[in-house]
């Protein structure tokens, strides 16, 4: 198995990075509304295992999901626009941070509800495979998944029909401000080892170390058809959400704080490149994302009479609220 | 004409449906030996992945048919008992039903739910006797509540053909109905059917209460012309067809299965006071607020609406104004 294009990693950290920064600006001017969930030191992750993916797989995120939609292949300029609510965006601003999708690059969506993922995309991979397809499917999930009861469930009916799934679970050590060992009895990968599924753990600040055990992962999966677990540590730097950044909650030591971020996946990333190669990625990102923020902000807002529009496949036509 | 059974026709709904889309299939709890009848031979003609058993995993099956339909599949979900509706309320109404808004309109999730025995089966008490029907169509899912053998099928075929997730409640109190169907087709989702023609009284009848409605405007047939509608589907409802129903009657009676607060009943009375000059105040037939079928047969019976309320129902609306 040949490694991961490192130039091709650290541009998806930094991309990721730089990404949730102008971000966060924007929600402080109030261009996003409603605030987002920062991958702030989770890229590793999300760079590392779609690095290893083909475009024909599927990934199912989290609410802490932009990482995912954008190492998957979604445009950021188009991202960026649903996190402002426009018309361009990749729902036409109908879904935001937390529902963002792009079903065209694999990308079955955000998710804001704890856990969720992992049934979806089995259901997608069993359905496509059942047609021939060879595809994999990717469930991101954070620690605090591992309570809920449908994900348990997830990894059964995933291992008990042999559907190709990676459960990736960010451990980043809370779910929301409760740390692990207070809520997780027994360990992570315990909850999948009990479902027969193998479970594996990696550096999750380390892209190329999770790019390797994805990549492995993967290979077994397509050859023998069953689910795996990875779980990555990680860390996350910011905020649980950008409401943090107003409301101060005392859930994490600074000193904590300062020991987490001083393993930075985009510097891991990053030192192994040359500091020129570096900074021409550095430079691309910058620009990318300059112009991803001005198309976004100077994209049309959705025109309140279409509020309902999507809301059925079928055509149907809902009653509006009334008067 | 040969006689079809409630249950066959949603069988043979099935059937057909696997048939003739490759993407169909079933998903559900004892489905392969056909515990609850409906899935009867499909498992020998259509093989294991196509009639699936699942453990006892509820909302995981659910969301995993949401999954297989965002990218194509059309999943029948079969649940035995009504009330694991409320243990996958989230995953039909937060998920299935809001992908295609939030995504803006970059997938559907045509998933068919269908319950074949809703509502009381005298003697399954408290858990396993509930009519949840109002709470999807209070939350936009499409629904339907088929009443006859004919409808059964119809409104099954065109749930599974339908790009969104639709409900199917087959009340248990209709499943052992036979009638005379040597062709059943497809019908159309909301549009209502006029059972009985009348001009005094509209009595719009949800589901098995058609044919109590039907009864009890037979027994009246001297008194008071009555007539007996059946919306088929609650969500999308036929507002024309009632309107145009009362409209002509001027009167009107509901007879529903839900509990009486904030029930499809509710909803009826309230669109049709909203656009209808009446010519008396209107009433519901409903079970109580809060409903808990006891399980002792009379008390059951208790609590569902019956033939006497309706009868008392008929009589105030037809003095009144």
């Amino acid at each position: 198995m040949s490694g991961a294009d490192p130039i091709r990693l650290y541009r998806t950290v930094r991309l990721i990075r730089r990404f949730e920064e102008r971000a966060i600006e924007l929600v402080r001017s109030g261009h996003i509304v409603g605030g987002i969930h920062p991958y702030l030191g989770q890229e590793g992750i999300a760079a590392g295992v779609c690095a290893a993916l083909r475009p024909d797989d599927v990934v199912a995120g989290t609410h802490r999901g932009h990482g995912h939609v954008l190492a998957k292949g979604a445009d950021p300029a188009r991202m960026m626009a649903e996190l402002c609510g426009r018309v361009t965006g990749l729902n036409r601003g109908r879904g935001g941070s937390m529902h963002a999708a792009d079903f065209a690059a694999g990308v079955l969506g955000a998710n804001a509800i704890v856990g969720a993922g992992g049934a979806i995309v089995t259901g997608a991979v069993w359905a496509r495979r059942r047609r021939g397809e060879d595809l994999v499917g990717v469930s991101f999930l954070g620690d605090g998944a591992v309570n809920e009861g449908m994900l348990l469930e997830a990894f059964n009916l995933a291992a008990l029909w042999r559907v190709p799934v990676l459960f990736v679970c960010e451990n980043n050590g809370y779910a929301t401000t409760m740390p692990v060992a207070d809520a997780v009895a027994g360990s992570i990968s315990a909850r999948a080892e009990a479902f027969g599924i193998r479970a594996s753990t990696v550096d999750g600040q380390d892209p190329a170390a999770v790019h390797a055990s994805t990549a492995a992962a993967l290979a077994r999966m397509r050859a023998d058809g069953g689910p795996e677990f990875l779980e990555a540590r990680t860390y996350r730097f910011d905020a649980h959400h950008t409401f943090e950044h107003a409301v101060r909650l005392d859930y994490r030591s600074p000193a904590e704080v300062a020991q987490g971020r001083s393993r930075d996946p985009v510097q891991i990333a990053g030192s192994r490149l040359p500091a020129a190669e570096r900074a021409a990625i550095d430079a691309d990102v910058e620009a990318v994302l300059e112009a991803a923020v001005a198309d976004a902000l100077a994209a049309a807002e959705p025109d309140p009479a279409t509020a309902l529009e999507y809301l059925y496949a079928s055509g149907l036509t809902a009653r509006t609220g009334g008067g | 004409m040969p006689r079809l059974s409630y249950r066959k026709a949603l069988n043979r709904a099935l059937a057909d449906e696997l048939a003739r889309d490759e993407e169909v299939f079933l998903l559900g709890e004892d489905i392969q030996v056909a515990a609850s009848a409906v899935t009867a031979g499909l498992l020998k003609r259509f093989g294991p992945e196509r009639v699936r058993d699942t453990p006892l995993s509820e909302q995981a099956f659910t969301s995993f048919a949401t999954g297989a339909a965002l990218v194509g599949a059309r999943p029948v979900v079969e649940f035995q008992i009504p009330a694991l509706l409320f243990l996958v309320f989230e995953q039909i109404v937060n998920h299935a039903h809001k992908f295609p808004l939030m995504t803006g309109g970059q997938c559907a999730v045509p998933v068919t739910y269908l319950v074949p025995g809703s509502g009381s089966r005298t003697g399954w008490a408290g858990q396993h006797s509930d009519h949840p029907y109002s709470l999807f169509a209070h939350a936009g899912v499409t629904t339907v509540v088929p009443a006859t053998p004919a409808d059964a099928y119809g409104l099954l075929v065109s749930a599974i053909r339908c790009d969104d997730p639709v409900v199917v409640f087959a009340p248990a109190a209709a499943t052992e109905l036979r009638a005379d169907v040597s062709d059943p087709v497809p019908v159309p989702l909301g549009r209502g059917r006029v059972h009985r023609s009348g001009d005094d009284v509209t009595v719009v009848a949800v589901g098995h209460l058609v044919h109590d409605a039907l009864a009890v405007a037979d027994e009246l047939a001297g008194e008071v012309s009555v007539e007996v509608f059946d919306p088929r589907t609650l969500y999308p409802f036929d507002w024309d067809g009632l309107l145009g129903s009362v409209a002509r009657t001027g009167r009107l009676v509901v007879v529903d299965d839900s509990n009486r607060s904030c029930g499809i009943a509710g909803e009826i009375i309230a669109t049709v006071v909203e656009q209808v000059r009446l010519h008396a105040p209107p009433r519901r037939v409903t079970r109580p607020d809060g409903a808990v079928l006891p399980f002792a047969p009379a008390l059951d019976r208790a609590v569902q609406p019956g033939r006497e309320l309706l009868r008392h129902a008929i009589a105030h609306v037809s003095k009144d104004g």
